[in-house]
C-alpha cells in the first residue's frame, strides 16, 4: 500500500465517523417513534436502539400490538392536526416568498440599472438597515399591527416579511453583473422598462432568483419568533408553532413527540435530498455577496 | 436652426424624466413596505426605549431611566452592584454560547478541506453533513432535548454502556483513563498550537514580528505543563471518570452543563451546513496554478495551506465571522423557548430571550426596546471593529 491509498482510507474513515454521528440522532428519532411508550427505558445499562416488537418478527401478527407500535403516528397526527399546520405553513411561506422575491426584483432593477436622483443614498439606507436586529423592529411592529387589528391574521404573519433589504441587495449585485448589450438591443426594439425587466433581466437571472426563492422560503418555513408572537388561535399556527404546543402537552411522552417530529422533518428531508445540488449551488451564489 | 439644436436636449431630459419615473415605479412597492415595516418601526422603537410602556396604558416619557436601570450600577454596602444583575448574567450567557463560533468555523473548514478532495461518493457525505442544517427547527430541538435526557437519552445510555464495558475491570479501566488523558492532552496542545499559528499570522499581517523560537518554547512549556498536571491529578481524574460513567449528568438540568450541551448541539447542526458550503466554494475558487507555483518553490502540504489556501479564503473567513457575530448576539431564543425555558437558574437565557420575556410576557415594551437598542449598539460596535481589523488582515485579490 502506498501513501496515497493510506491517506484516502484515513479520509474515508474520518468522514464515515462524522457521518455516523450526524445520522445517529435521526436514526434514534425514527426508531423511538415506533417504540411503545414503556420501551424508551433501557434496562441493564445498554443502549436500546430497536423496538422490542417488529411486526415481521413475530410469527402471528397481533392487530392490537401492531396498532401500538405504529400507533404513535395516528395519535400525533390526530392531536396536532398536521394537515392544517402544513397547509398554514405552506400558504404563509409561498405567498411571503412570492411577494418578497417580486418586490426585491423590482427594487433591485431600479437600483442596478436605472438612474434617478438620490439612488446611492437610498441604497445605502437599505444596506444600513440590514444591520438592525429584528428584535428592534419587532416590538413596535407588534404595537402597530395591534392597532391595525392584524394580530392573529395571515396579513400580520405575511405582510411585514414581504420587504427585504437583503433580497434587494443580493439581486442588485447579480443584476449589476449582467451584460448591458441585450438590454440595449431590447431598447432599440422599442421595449419599455417593464418589457426589459420582464423579458431580459428576469430570464437572465434565473439562478439568482432561484437562490433567493429557496432561502426566503426556508426563512418563512423555519420562522419561529414572529409567528409565536403574532398567532393566538390554533388555525393560524404554522408548523413550528404547532410542534411547540405539542411539546407543551406531552412534556415527557417521547415516543409520540418523536412521531410528531418525524412527520414534520421527513418531507423537508426528502425534498432536500432530491434537490441538494440546487441548494449547494445556491449557497455558493449567495456567498459571493461577501466577497 | 435653433429648433434643431434644442431638440435632442429636450428629448434627453424627457427620457431622463421617464427613466426616473420608471425607477420610482419599480421601487414603490418595496420602498413603501420598507418605510412602513422597517424605517418607521425603528424610529418608534427608539422613542419607546425612553418610555415606560405597559402596552395597555399610554406611554410615559422617562428619559434615560431605562438605560440607567439596564446598564447602570449603584453602591450597596460600599460595593458596586448592577441595577439589573439579570441582564449582565444573560450577556455572559450569550457570549459564553458564542464559544461555538470559532470552534464551528474551524470544524467547517476542516470538513470543507476533506470535501474538496477528489473522492468517490463525496456528494453522499456532503448530503449527510448538510441534513441538520436543512431541517433546523423545533423538531430537532425536541429531538436533542430527548437525546440529552438524563435517564432515557441516547447520550447517557451511550456513556453508561460504552463506559461500563470499558471500565468493567480495573485493568481496562486504567488503560482507558491513560489513553483518554493522552488524547485529551494532545488535543489541548494541538488547539493551542493552532491558536498560536493564527495569532502569529495575524501579527505578521499587522506588521508585528514574532520569533519562531518563542513560539516553540511556549508550546513545549504548555505541553509539558498539561502532562504534568494530568500526571499529578491522575488518580482524581480516574475516580471522576468512574463516577461520571455511573451517574452521567442531567445535561440540560444542571447549571454547569447546560451551556456546553447547547454548544455541542449547535456544532452538530452547523459544522456541515452553510459555512462549510461557503468554505467549499472558496476552496474551489483558488486557482490551481497558485498551488503549482508553491510546489515548484518546494512547499509541502502544510506550507501550501498557510501560504496559499488560508490567505485566498480569508475573505470567506471574514464574511462568516462577521455574520456569525451578528447572528450570535441575536441567538438563543428558540432553544430557550423550546428546550430549557431559559433555565436552570437562568443559565441558558440569552439577551434575545430576555427581550422576548420582557416584551411579551411582562408586556414591558419600553424596557424591552431599550434592551433591543443596547443589543443593536453592541452588534454595531463589534461589527465595525471586526471590519476595521479585517481590512488589514484579509487578503483581497
Amino acid at each position: 500500500m502506498n501513501r496515497r491509498t493510506l491517506a484516502k482510507a484515513a479520509l474515508y474513515f474520518i468522514l464515515s465517523v462524522g457521518a455516523i454521528s450526524m445520522l445517529a440522532p435521526f436514526v434514534w428519532m425514527a426508531l423511538t417513534s415506533i417504540k411503545q411508550p414503556g420501551e424508551v427505558f433501557a434496562a441493564g445499562g445498554g443502549i436500546k436502539w430497536l423496538p422490542e416488537h417488529f411486526f415481521w418478527r413475530d410469527t402471528i401478527v397481533d392487530c392490537a400490538k401492531y396498532r401500538a407500535w405504529w400507533g404513535n403516528y395516528p395519535d400525533a397526527w390526530n392531536e396536532i392536526n398536521i394537515p392544517r399546520l402544513y397547509m398554514s405553513s405552506i400558504f404563509v411561506a409561498a405567498v411571503g416568498t412570492f411577494g418578497q422575491v417580486l418586490t426585491s426584483a423590482m427594487a433591485a432593477y431600479a437600483f442596478a440599472r436605472l438612474r434617478f436622483p438620490g439612488r446611492d443614498k437610498l441604497f445605502f439606507a437599505y444596506l444600513a438597515t440590514m444591520m438592525v436586529p429584528g428584535s428592534v423592529t419587532m416590538i413596535p411592529l407588534f404595537v402597530i399591527l395591534r392597532k391595525m387589528h392584524w394580530i392573529n391574521s395571515y396579513s400580520g404573519l405575511i405582510v411585514p416579511g414581504l420587504f427585504s433589504a437583503y433580497g434587494t441587495f443580493m439581486l442588485r449585485q447579480f443584476f449589476m453583473g449582467l451584460p448591458a448589450e441585450l438590454e440595449d438591443a431590447a431598447k432599440i426594439d422599442g421595449s419599455g422598462y417593464m418589457g426589459i425587466w420582464m423579458r431580459v433581466i428576469l430570464p437572465l437571472s434565473k439562478p439568482a432568483l432561484a437562490t433567493l426563492t429557496t432561502f426566503t422560503f426556508m426563512g418563512f418555513w423555519g420562522s419561529y419568533m414572529w409567528p409565536l408572537v403574532i398567532t393566538v388561535t390554533e388555525p393560524l399556527r404554522t408548523l413550528p408553532i404547532g410542534l411547540r404546543y405539542f411539546v407543551g402537552q406531552h412534556a415527557t411522552n417521547y415516543t409520540q413527540l418523536m412521531a410528531g417530529s418525524m412527520i414534520a422533518v421527513v418531507p423537508v428531508l426528502l425534498l432536500f435530498i432530491f434537490n441538494q445540488r440546487y441548494f449547494v449551488e445556491g449557497i455558493k451564489l449567495s456567498g459571493m455577496g461577501g466577497k | 436652426m435653433n429648433n434643431a439644436k434644442t431638440k435632442p436636449v429636450e428629448k434627453r431630459t424627457s427620457a431622463r424624466r421617464r427613466e426616473t419615473l420608471a425607477a420610482y415605479g419599480f421601487l414603490a412597492p418595496n420602498f413603501l413596505g420598507f418605510l412602513a415595516f422597517t424605517s418607521i418601526p425603528v424610529i418608534i422603537s427608539l422613542f419607546m426605549s425612553f418610555t415606560h410602556w405597559n402596552i395597555f396604558k399610554s406611554p410615559a416619557w422617562v428619559g434615560f431611566e431605562n438605560f440607567s436601570s439596564l446598564l447602570g450600577f449603584h453602591h450597596e454596602d460600599a460595593r458596586l452592584v448592577p441595577n439589573d444583575p439579570f441582564f449582565w448574567q444573560y450577556v455572559y450567557n450569550t457570549v459564553y454560547l458564542m464559544i461555538g463560533i470559532p470552534i464551528g468555523m474551524m470544524g467547517s473548514l476542516l470538513i470543507a478541506l476533506m470535501m474538496n478532495q477528489k473522492l468517490k461518493g463525496i456528494v453522499f457525505f456532503r448530503t449527510i453533513y448538510f441534513l441538520p442544517a436543512v431541517c433546523s427547527g423545533v423538531a430537532l430541538l425536541i429531538l436533542w432535548k430527548y437525546l440529552y435526557n438524563a435517564d432515557i437519552g441516547l447520550i447517557n445510555q451511550m456513556i453508561r454502556s460504552v463506559g461500563g464495558a470499558l471500565y468493567s475491570s480495573p485493568a481496562t479501566g486504567l488503560m482507558t483513563t491513560v489513553l483518554l488523558a493522552i488524547f485529551f492532552g494532545l488535543t489541548m496542545i494541538g488547539c493551542v498550537a493552532l491558536i498560536m499559528l493564527l495569532v502569529m499570522y495575524i501579527c505578521s499581517r499587522l506588521g508585528l514580528q514574532w520569533k519562531e523560537g518563542i513560539y516553540r518554547v511556549l508550546l513545549i512549556a504548555f505541553g509539558s505543563g498539561v502532562f504534568i498536571a494530568i500526571g499529578a491529578y491522575g488518580g482524581a481524574v480516574h475516580s471522576a471518570i468512574l463516577s461520571f460513567i455511573s451517574t452521567p449528568p442531567d445535561w440540560l438540568g444542571t447549571v454547569q452543563w447546560a451551556k456546553p450541551a447547547l454548544i455541542v448541539m449547535g456544532l452538530w447542526g452547523g459544522l456541515g451546513g452553510y459555512n462549510m458550503i461557503l468554505y467549499l466554494a472558496a476552496l474551489q475558487g483558488v486557482p490551481s496554478s497558485y498551488y503549482e507555483a508553491a510546489e515548484i518553490d518546494g512547499a509541502g502540504p502544510w506550507a501550501k495551506f498557510w501560504s496559499v489556501t488560508w490567505p485566498m479564503i480569508s475573505p470567506t473567513t471574514f464574511f462568516i465571522l462577521v455574520m456569525s457575530i451578528i447572528g450570535g448576539f441575536q441567538s438563543g431564543f428558540m432553544t430557550a423557548n423550546v428546550m430549557t425555558g431559559g433555565g436552570p437558574a437562568g443559565s441558558t437565557t440569552t439577551i434575545e430571550y430576555y427581550l422576548y420575556q420582557t416584551a411579551f410576557e411582562k408586556f414591558n415594551m419600553g424596557y424591552a426596546s431599550t434592551i433591543a437598542w443596547v443589543l443593536f449598539g453592541v452588534i454595531l460596535i463589534l461589527t465595525l471593529a471586526t471590519w476595521k481589523l479585517g481590512g488589514r488582515v484579509v487578503t483581497y485579490e
